[in-house]
């Protein structure tokens, strides 16, 4: 895709009225051996074997020494924001779901619509200009989405036909919760735990890049930029095996508890 | 004898305005760098990020006084220009030594110039020097005297030497060993880059007292604006170079003495439609786009003066062509922007053939005419201007369809593909000499960009600029030149091949804690005199 | 609650009305600049005031919800109907399929699409009429927004696949497809709900990002995604507090179409 999008091969460096014809015709050559893709991703994988994952266009750099000095920052952004977001969802959702007060209902749906509605960008900008952590950015993102989801789900939950008879025959909240609500909601929100990840990783990317926090997102904004290749593949590997991890992880958990309530 | 004491005090007051006092140091300046530096390399700087490092770092032979624009003696005490401009001789000071203490010399100067003009690093700044093809060659007859000869005559020679930053031949720091005011001391990727004091810097003040004052530097990497200005009005940063009119407008309500507005830069805004012949754009539009009177018409059309004022908040002139009136020498004062007159505009589209139906203009085919400007997005002032431009030809029966594309993609269309009709573009002029523009001006070039690579001048009025252009390049007469460059500027004002819209005024903020800084409109603004800055306690009621 | 219903119901009505008949309502045409009053504060003229152009805010506003409130909805349903019909389909029928379907959702999800878009206005004119782009644009992004709900909607169609009434329901003879859409996928309601009113904002707000790269709605043409992003110049917005009607309007809208869909599991 990158290698066929417009843009590609280009380096605005060929702009500067200084170059010489010579300098710019070495400019376009210098990506050539990235035109070739099977070229490319033979070397590209021959360097992966042995630790090398290529060097980057944009930064001039080697794509490992990015990785090793970003990959904590977002790894601390994406995991506090996910934990906050999860944490502000489920707080928020529950009530809705089981108080009898309509009211708190339409107040938690129209905060979680002012959040749904705020750009990535401006929560971004907000957050610096109240000092606030570049993780709580990602969490005001990612909690709008829990909480529409959780809340549907434990509205539907608590309506059905074995929870209200936990009540009739007057169990505790709180073991209807555990031992009724949760198990019946439990796939979906596992799936949803999975697919969340994914919406932090995308969510990190504008925030990290308006706050100017050095992790993944704003590498991969960069190389996005400026189809920056190697970069780009390292990055996309990244996002994908930690797509596919957290998915393969909330499957089997969720295969776990059905086997167990089965 | 008060008479006296007060001439005195003024005097220590002066004084002590411009060198701080023995026991204080000089802080900590900070400010911010746009995008993340690509090399601290500084024979391959590229952009800006780079150049300010080396700016701050790096000493050259001759330095153009960005306030008086005029040249002084840096590491070269003197030089002389011979064989007409081929061959240029340094004398070099004495006693000087790298960052990392490794003696400086004439040697380091040739080691220098060889490496820069190595075809095969194909430097930017090395490409400057190059007027013709063939080698150079660099005689060091004594460790204070270097000569370097050219294989062809430079126009602005000495000027080009401001670029140049001296590196060591022997050091095993190579470029880390500076011989400017500052070193690299740490950097961090997408986070700081922190420049320390250079105990090895050779220049001292009127008191003896070595420079720089400051202590160090830090540079943040930071790309959002507002963010910038949040910090600035924080004080966590002191400076802001290339400051945004609307936020110039914001920080004067609140801070007035903190904001400067230096006059039109040496910068332009300008639009240009593709000649380009085997372009694929329809073959009428092509010829809409070859006409002259076309051209003219629609640089008629457009309102400059609400460009100034609506989208720059009056911190903008209207431009007249390729140089700014900030250019002092080079400008051409006997033009005037095109007046903005859409009858007259129209009245020109009809000598071609165009006609208003209703409120549509149709070219002699019947053709509607529309067209599509592209521009790169993320610049809010350029898609400002764009939707202007946009009511502005729909006054006079023309439709403009604006797109905004990503940069590479716009480079991609406007250098490879061709696949464009009119293009919205800025020009940042480093350099006061028009040389720097040669090859935009000459039609076999590829930043030729209404037409690039022409195997032969494709219109008599191109050839007669490649001729100018070629004629200010092989002489050192500075008058001569200047009648030259001023055919040019003549001759692109009346065949419109950039629609020059604008020259943005330079803006500046700078924090009254900072002392000496005196915002100019040559690059870099406002630290061009960072040897001499230093941080002084604010008083209560200041910024 | 049921008042509640009916308010959203009105103003949703009111809304769609006044996007339909925007050339009488709005005061002034969206495009044409008052230059002389740029970042007007509002005033008789000017309701919301001007934008940086001197444009009425207020028209803009009226005219960006027929963008807005018509097409972003449209491609929410598509992405929700896709979501439905791949992750259904799969968590339903199971085993190797599931497996293979997920994995595909897995890597639409990672991969950049973002190149897919670049290629996609690379290829189109770049004098394309603006209802066109804009069509195409919404297009593209419920064709790309359905995979991550696809994954929530598989693991609720799993967790179905061996519940009574299914089974029943097989018993009885019903196709896989009848048993898909007349059993399961109603009981996924809550899921596809949450996909629909989750991605309304969503795809309002990434068709004005898809500006920055030719995609969406070109000048003057407004909307609301357009107008959102000007709240990235937060100082500005400091300094006109009305620039933030859009992200009002919008939170009503989003809250509106909550309120209209039935609550789930309570009796009215």
């Amino acid at each position: 895709m990158v290698r066929f999008a417009p843009g590609f091969g280009v380096d605005e460096r060929e702009l500067d009225t200084r170059l010489h014809e010579d300098s710019i015709q070495a400019l376009r050559r210098s990506h050539s051996e990235e035109r070739n893709l099977l070229r490319f991703y033979s070397s590209y994988l021959a360097g992966a074997v042995h630790g090398n994952l290529g060097v980057s266009h944009s930064f001039g750099r080697p794509v490992t020494q990015l990785f090793a000095e970003r990959l904590p920052v977002t790894l601390r952004t994406v995991a506090l924001g996910l934990a906050g977001g999860w944490l502000f969802g489920l707080l928020l959702a529950l009530p809705a779901a089981t108080l009898w007060w309509r009211g708190y209902d339409l107040l938690a749906s129209t905060l979680n619509g002012i959040f749904l509605c705020l750009p990535s960008a401006v929560v971004a900008i907000l957050f610096l200009y109240l000092g606030g952590p570049v993780a709580l950015a990602v969490c005001v993102v990612v909690f709008p989405r829990v909480f529409q989801y959780t809340r549907n789900l434990f509205l539907q939950t608590f309506a059905s036909p074995h929870v209200l008879t936990a009540q009739a025959k007057g169990l505790s909240g709180t073991r209807i919760f555990l031992w009724h609500i949760v198990p019946m909601a439990a796939p979906q929100l596992l799936a949803l735990a999975g697919v969340s990840v994914s919406i932090a990783f995308g969510a990190a990317i504008p925030i990290e890049v308006i706050c100017d926090s050095p992790g993944i997102g704003q590498l991969a904004w960069q190389a996005a930029l400026s189809r920056d290749l190697p970069l780009l593949v390292n990055v996309t590997l990244f996002v994908t095996l930690v797509t596919l991890l957290a998915n393969f992880a909330s499957d089997a958990t969720s295969m776990v508890l059905v086997k167990r309530s089965s | 004898m008060r008479r006296v004491n007060f001439a005195i005090l003024n005097v220590a007051a002066l004084l002590g305005a411009t060198f701080p006092a023995r026991s204080q140091s000089g802080g900590e300046l900070c400010f911010v760098l746009r995008s993340e530096p690509k090399t601290f390399n500084p024979m391959l700087v590229d952009d800006e990020s780079s150049e300010t490092i080396r700016y701050l770092t790096g000493g050259v032979l001759i330095r153009v006084n960005r306030k008086t624009q005029a040249l002084e003696p840096e590491l070269a005490v003197s030089w002389k220009i011979s064989e007409g401009g081929k061959k240029i001789t340094f004398r070099l000071r004495d006693g000087l030594s790298f960052s990392d203490g490794t003696p400086f010399n004439a040697e380091d100067v040739a080691f220098t110039m060889r490496t820069l003009m190595d075809p095969n690093l194909h430097s930017p700044t090395g490409d400057s020097f190059r007027a013709s093809e063939g080698s150079i060659h660099v005689e060091v007859p004594s460790p204070r005297d270097v000569s370097v000869e050219f294989p062809a005559p430079v126009a602005a020679l000495e000027r080009l030497f401001d670029q140049v930053a001296i590196v060591s031949s022997h050091s095993p720091k190579k470029e880390a060993a500076v011989l400017g005011p500052f070193s690299v001391a740490d950097y961090k990727s997408g986070s700081y880059v922190l420049l320390k004091r250079n105990p090895f810097y050779w220049k001292k003040d009127a008191l003896g007292r070595s420079l720089p004052y400051l202590d160090s530097i830090r540079l943040d990497i930071q790309q959002n604006r507002d963010l910038e200005l949040l910090r600035f009005r924080r004080g966590e940063i002191q400076l802001i170079n290339s400051l945004d009119a609307s936020y110039f407008e914001t920080l004067a309500k609140e801070a007035p003495a903190a904001v400067r507005d230096v006059g039109p830069s040496l910068d332009s805004e300008q639009m240009w439609f593709n000649q380009f012949a085997t372009a694929p754009v329809p073959d009428y539009k092509k010829e809409w786009f070859h006409s002259a009177n076309f051209r003219v018409a629609i640089s008629e059309a457009i309102s400059r003066e609400d460009l100034c004022r609506v989208v720059f908040s009056g911190h903008a002139r209207p431009a007249v062509g390729p140089v700014s009136p900030a250019n002092l020498f080079w400008f051409n004062s006997s033009l005037q922007p095109h007046a903005h007159n859409p009858q007259d505009a129209l009245h020109r589209l009809q000598q071609d053939g165009f006609r208003l139906d209703g409120h549509v203009l149709r070219d002699a085919g019947g053709h509607p005419v529309e067209f599509s400007l592209i521009t790169n997005s993320g610049n809010k002032s350029r898609e400002q201007m764009a939707t202007m431009i946009q009511q502005d030809l729909e006054q006079i029966g023309i439709r403009l369809n604006v797109v905004t594309l990503d940069f590479p993609s716009l480079i991609e269309r406007i250098s490879r593909s061709f696949d464009y009709e009119l293009c919205l573009l800025g020009l940042v002029n480093v350099d006061l000499d028009p040389n720097a523009q040669m090859s935009v001006w000459l039609s076999s070039s590829s930043n030729h960009q209404w037409n690039p690579e022409q195997k032969a001048p494709a219109t008599p009025w191109e050839a007669e600029i490649d001729s100018l252009m070629k004629s200010q390049a092989s002489t050192t007469d500075q008058n001569r030149r200047k009648r030259y460059f001023d055919q040019v500027q003549q001759v692109v004002w009346e065949q419109q091949p950039f629609i020059y819209l604008v020259n943005k005024n330079a803006l500046a903020a700078v924090s009254p804690s900072l002392k000496n800084a005196v915002p100019v409109v040559l690059r870099p603004q406002t630290y061009w005199n960072a040897e001499d800055l230093y941080l002084a306690p604010v008083r209560p009621g200041g910024h | 609650m049921k008042m509640i219903r009916k308010i959203a119901t009105g103003f949703l009505g009111v809304m769609f009305l006044a996007a339909v008949f925007a050339e009488i309502v709005a005061p002034a045409p969206y495009a044409k600049q008052f230059r002389e009053w740029p970042n007007a504060p509002p005033s008789r003229m000017h309701l919301l005031g001007t934008d940086e152009l001197g444009r009425d805010l207020f028209s803009r506003l009226l005219y960006g919800s027929r963008v807005s409130l018509l097409l972003a909805p449209a491609a929410a349903l598509l992405a929700t109907i896709m979501a439905a019909s791949v992750g259904g389909a799969a968590g339903y029928i199971g085993g190797w399929v599931e497996r293979i379907v997920m994995t595909c959702t897995d890597l639409a999800m990672s991969l950049p699409w973002l190149f897919l878009l670049l290629t996609v206005r690379a290829i189109l004119p770049l004098n394309v009429a603006p209802f066109s782009s804009l069509l195409i644009t919404f297009m593209l992004l419920g064709l790309l927004g359905w995979a991550a709900s696809a994954r929530v909607v598989c693991a609720g169609a799993r967790s179905l696949r061996c519940s009574d009434f299914v089974l029943q329901a097989r018993a009885c003879g019903s196709t896989p497809y009848r048993v898909l859409v007349r059993h399961v996928l109603p009981n996924l309601r809550p899921v596809l709900f949450a996909q629909f009113l989750t991605s309304i904002p969503v795809f309002i707000l990434t068709e004005a990002n898809l500006g920055l790269l030719g995609l969406g709605v070109s000048e003057p043409l407004p909307s609301w995604g357009s107008l959102l992003r000007g709240l990235e110049n937060w100082s500005s917005v400091q300094a006109n507090p009305w620039r933030l009607a859009p992200l009002v309007l919008l939170v009503l809208v989003v809250s509106g179409f909550q309120f209209i869909l039935p609550r789930e599991g309570l009796a009215e």
